[in-house]
């Protein structure tokens, strides 16, 4: 299981930006943090996640 | 009124310590529209001693429902508008403006000085974007956004989280400018004291949540 924003999922060896999209958010729109380490977007396509990793989606809305 | 005395003021109010941590503390905003220049005020206020103040924007009609801005400075540069209301309020704290376009190439340079970074934009991707550039590429800054405090909802939806390692989170998260409900000064000014607030406890060495 990998756990995502605290709550565990089917997600591993899914990138991340499959996961952001399964998840309904825009990957323009996201922070994302695997394992403790921030996520380049510039990477969303290529970092793999795996098994028992733990990984942070933060989704902004806007407005300011 | 001699920056001494303006100071000794500071300190009746504050304390000696707590204002003398405020005036050696640097902070960045990156945006200076409803949140950013209502943090702007707050930390004016606070005497932080020097402000980082960046916005490539103009001051527009649309802009007066909830920002700091005066019809007087309607087309003027947000960053130099702020300024001279701000050493209006305090004229003894420094006040840095940069009237250009943020970006993951120049934020780290125009923010170096900083311990602390607020995010203040206004679109989503903006927010996304300045949150990878500080995180990854500013080892020890940490950054204090602002995310959902658009519409009418309650004031008590908004919260502070910190979200991931130099990270905090202010807003409901959920209220989304998109979805065509408005932005009102009130709840605007909410977030931003909420981001201003988390400022002040981390310059404090407290946590902020």
């Amino acid at each position: 299981m990998v756990k995502i924003n605290g709550q565990p999922a089917e997600a591993a060896e899914k990138t991340v930006a499959q996961i952001v999209t399964e998840q309904g958010l825009n990957v323009q729109r996201v922070a994302v943090e695997l394992n403790g380490d921030i996520v380049k977007r510039s990477d969303f396509d290529k970092v793999v996640v795996k098994e028992d990793d733990s990984m942070e989606i933060v989704n902004f809305v806007g407005g300011g | 009124m001699t920056r001494e005395e303006y100071f000794n003021a500071l300190i009746e109010r504050h304390g000696k310590e707590a204002q003398e941590k405020f005036i050696n503390a640097t902070v960045g905003i990156a945006g200076l529209g409803g949140l950013g220049s209502n943090i702007a005020f707050f930390l004016a206020r606070l005497g932080i001693g020097k402000l980082v103040l960046a916005d490539f924007d103009r001051v527009d009609v649309t802009n007066l429902n909830r920002q700091q801005y005066r019809v007087a400075d309607l087309g003027r540069y947000k960053a130099e508008a702020l300024k001279e209301q701000l050493l209006g309020v305090n004229p003894y704290c420094e006040y840095e403006t940069h009237s250009i376009k943020l970006t993951e190439k120049n934020i780290p340079e125009i923010f170096s000085e900083c311990g602390i970074i607020c995010e203040a934009f206004d679109k989503a991707d903006q927010k996304a974007m300045i949150t990878e550039t500080v995180l990854s590429d500013m080892k020890n800054v940490i950054l204090v956004s602002g995310s959902g405090m658009a519409g009418t909802d309650s004031a008590n939806k908004i919260t502070t989280r910190k979200v991931i390692s130099r990270f905090y989170l202010c807003g409901d998260e959920k209220s989304d400018i998109a979805d065509g409900c408005g932005l009102m000064a009130p709840r605007v000014a909410v977030c931003a004291a909420h981001q201003a607030t988390a400022v002040m406890k981390l310059i404090l060495g407290q946590s902020p949540v």
